[in-house]
């Protein structure tokens, strides 16, 4: 991985960020974006490699605000190397991890191992998260100062719904003391207890235990609401239903410093996968790979996601990628650990929804680069000349088959095996060094 | 024959397979009325019943059923087998498979189990109940014991009366109705009623839903009460039994507003005093020991539909 330079010739340089997209070729020096060849930099500019990008798109690397690398503690299903590797074959260049790992990460001490991890052994840039309360039991707040000065990009008991009203209103204020968002997961316990899909016609079927959408929105309610009283930075984790967008739309409307994300899942696919529906037809139902937490929601939640990130509601597009071991979903539906894999699969999925019309495809990639970049406040996600040269080359019309055994991810647990998606990336750089090529 | 190797719901069933099964099912019935009580249609065949939830009719109605076709039957309960070391599902039924199981009657607390079984195995699968989801051989003996008083089932009002939303028989017998042309109502409070479908959407047949239970049997052929379990009070979905009782037991007062040869079915097991009046349990209007023997009948039939030997006469 030699940081000489690079030129990425004559593809479309895509960066919605600045606001470009020409026909030509990007010039990568010493790690750092050069510019666009004839518009930064002289048009004769040569470099040591040359990549041919021809039909391709070229944009700033991926960003994913929220992932689960699962190390430490759970390293059969994941471990920062190999989540890292599945990154860089997404596209992604900068991952954000939850800190729900085995201990949690509610220490300097776990951050710190995080964060050494990964410089030894990611190849893409790794950003982690610390848990919002102490073994993320939702009673005492972390040591947000020392975890903050320690690197933690954000705070976030994903994976555990805070109960506690009183203690997420402390936690936003105190967070805001050191300007870190909180990432709440947004759920009411009580409400969605011993349920494992959606709440809705698809349940009353298939005789399982539904989450209603109202837990989601209750909570999201309560969470803007506080975001307006503190004045702490809110980033919704994985928006789901009609009712949050709306309470987010609203919550922003009002001058609210609130963001949110959606994944390419909910965005894509419904409640009706959980019972066998897929797009080519062939699907069994009760399958354990769509499980997840917040579930697969109705089409009618599906078409909110989508104007909501039309209007801007939804800042980033996030995976929520979740690997599980082949043990830990080859079970009862409700045994079935929660959570599907995401990274290798988003540009796909979403470039499928661009193919068919449901979503502009500058849109798309304004939401993977400079959407999440300033929701955490990254120095990522364009390609202005100077900044770290994170870049992304994409064959956005490519339609490829997705297969378990070529994931790169340890995950196997994606619903889309089998399923015929749209575009991929192809070349992956992280400041300048190529991480990825296919 | 059936043309499919799995019986996991009746949701995919057309109204012709379930017709051909309740025919078989009246021939089923001549043989268990004979003095020796013995077809050989599934001779040579192994059925075992894997019973991970407590059963007594259904485990016995089986176990009947296969021995009187003369298919070896093993019952394996999961309480004192190797599901009690933690063994998956998928490998005790690979297991069973090995052992040379050519039918698995599975009963599973988890809604869907039976269609993990089904996928990890080349073995025919019956699902006996499965979580709250589907119970497809309790409704196809519920059709039988309408079909045999009415003569037909088409056009007949079923209501199905109690804890709509954790019941698998509720479930199978929305189907089973819906696709031979019967109409249901659903009558409960709204607490033990599922979510209502979405037009367009996959998800349980549209069914009347009427939460007053003198409305709801109005002009009824049928009233099947379910079974309501006491934890669910714990629940908070009903406040006591004592308030339930007083607005949904089925009694014969209640029953005047149904047809005068309404009929009465309960899968069983009864709540004695809670979901029918005792004397309703007694009276002729109850065909609660019609649908157990039918049961056998009918499993017998399906047995032999997805597995007997055509060429030996039963």
């Amino acid at each position: 991985m030699s940081k000489s330079s690079l030129l990425i010739a004559n593809g479309r340089v895509f960066d919605p960020g600045r606001r470009i997209d020409i026909m030509g070729s990007l010039l990568v020096e010493n790690g750092l974006i050069s510019g666009v060849v004839g518009i930064d930099c002289p048009s004769d500019a040569t470099a040591e490699r040359t990549y041919d990008a021809r039909g391709r798109l070229v944009t700033p690397g991926l960003i994913d605000l929220h992932v689960h690398l699962r190390q430490p503690g759970q390293e059969h299903k994941e471990t920062i190397a190999t989540g890292s590797r599945a990154a860089a074959a997404g596209g992604f260049t900068t991952i954000c991890c939850m800190a729900n790992t085995s201990p949690p990460v509610d220490n300097r001490g776990q951050l710190e191992f995080v964060r050494a991890t990964a410089s030894r052994e990611a190849i893409v840039r790794v950003y982690p998260l610390a848990a919002v309360t102490v073994g993320m039991r939702g009673n005492e707040l972390t040591e947000m100062g020392d975890l903050a000065d320690a690197g933690a990009i954000a705070f976030s008991d994903d994976g555990v719904p805070l109960r506690n009203g009183r203690v997420m209103r402390h936690a936003l204020e105190y967070a805001r003391t050191f300007s870190r968002p909180l990432m709440p997961h947004c759920d009411d316990p009580d409400l969605i207890a011993g349920a494992s899909m959606h709440e809705g016609a698809v349940a009353a079927r298939l005789g399982l235990r539904g989450m209603p959408a109202a837990s989601e929105e209750a909570a999201v309610a309560r969470d803007v609401a506080l975001c307006g009283l503190t004045g702490c930075r809110l980033h919704v984790c994985h928006v789901s239903t009609a009712g949050a967008v709306e309470i987010i739309r609203l919550g922003k409307r009002r001058g609210f410093p609130v963001t949110a994300e959606a994944t390419p899942h909910h965005l894509s696919i419904t409640d009706e996968w959980v019972a066998g529906v897929r797009w080519d037809g062939r699907g069994e139902p009760y399958d354990t790979h769509t499980k997840m937490n917040p579930p697969l929601r109705s089409e009618a939640d599906r078409q909110a996601l989508i104007a909501g990130m039309i209007d801007g509601t939804i800042d980033a597009i996030a995976t929520d990628h979740a690997p599980h071991a082949v043990v830990d979903k080859e079970v009862e539906f409700d045994d079935a650990a929660f959570g599907i894999t995401g990274l290798e699969t988003a540009l796909g999925v979403l470039g499928r929804l661009v193919a068919r019309g449901e979503l502009p495809l500058d849109l798309v990639i304004e939401r993977l680069t400079s959407g999440p970049a300033r929701v955490f406040g990254l120095p990522y996600g364009s390609l202005v000349p100077g900044a770290p040269a994170d870049v992304t080359v994409i064959d956005p019309a490519a339609p490829w088959t997705v297969r378990a055994e070529e994931f790169v991810s340890k995950g196997r647990n994606s619903p889309y095996v089998g399923q015929t998606l749209v575009g991929r990336a192809d070349l992956t750089v992280v400041g300048g060094a190529v991480v990825f090529e296919r | 024959m059936l043309k499919r190797r799995h019986v996991l719901d009746l949701d995919d069933f057309a109204a012709a397979e379930i017709e051909l099964i309740l025919n078989v099912g009246l021939s089923m019935r001549e043989v268990l009325d004979r003095p020796i009580r013995r077809a050989p249609a599934l001779r040579g065949r192994t059925v075992i019943n894997m019973f991970y939830e407590a059963s007594t009719r259904t485990r016995v109605s089986f176990e009947l059923a296969a021995k009187t076709l003369s298919a070896d039957v093993v019952n394996v309960s999961a309480s004192g087998s190797s599901v009690e070391k933690g063994e998956s599902i998928v490998d005790t039924i690979r297991t069973l498979e090995a052992l040379g199981a050519d039918t698995i009657v599975i009963r599973h607390g988890r809604s869907g189990a039976p269609y993990l079984a089904a996928r990890n195995t080349s073995a025919t699968v019956i699902n006996a109940g499965d979580g709250w989801h589907a119970h497809p051989t309790q409704a196809l003996l519920d059709l039988f014991t309408l079909r045999a008083r009415f003569g037909r089932l088409k056009g007949l009002s079923v209501v199905i009366v109690g804890d709509v939303l954790h019941s698998r028989v509720a479930r199978s017998n929305i189907w089973g109705l819906t696709i031979c042309g019967a109409h249901v109502t659903l009558c409960a409070p709204h607490t033990l009623l599922p979510a209502s479908g979405q037009a367009g959407c996959v998800g349980l047949p549209p069914v009347r839903v009427e939460p007053d239970l003198a409305r709801a049997l109005d002009g009824a052929h049928a009233v099947m009460a379910l079974r309501m379990q006491h934890e669910r009070q714990e629940g908070a979905l009903i406040p006591n039994l004592r308030e339930y009782v007083s607005r949904y037991q089925i009694t014969r007062a209640r029953l005047t507003r149904a047809r005068p040869d309404a009929l009465v079915l309960h899968p069983g097991p009864l709540n004695e005093g809670i979901e029918l009046a005792p004397d309703i349990v007694m009276s002729d209007r109850s065909v609660i020991q019609d649908q157990v023997t039918n049961g056998v009948a009918i499993r017998m039939a399906l047995l032999y539909l997805l597995h007997g030997d055509r060429d030996v006469e039963i």
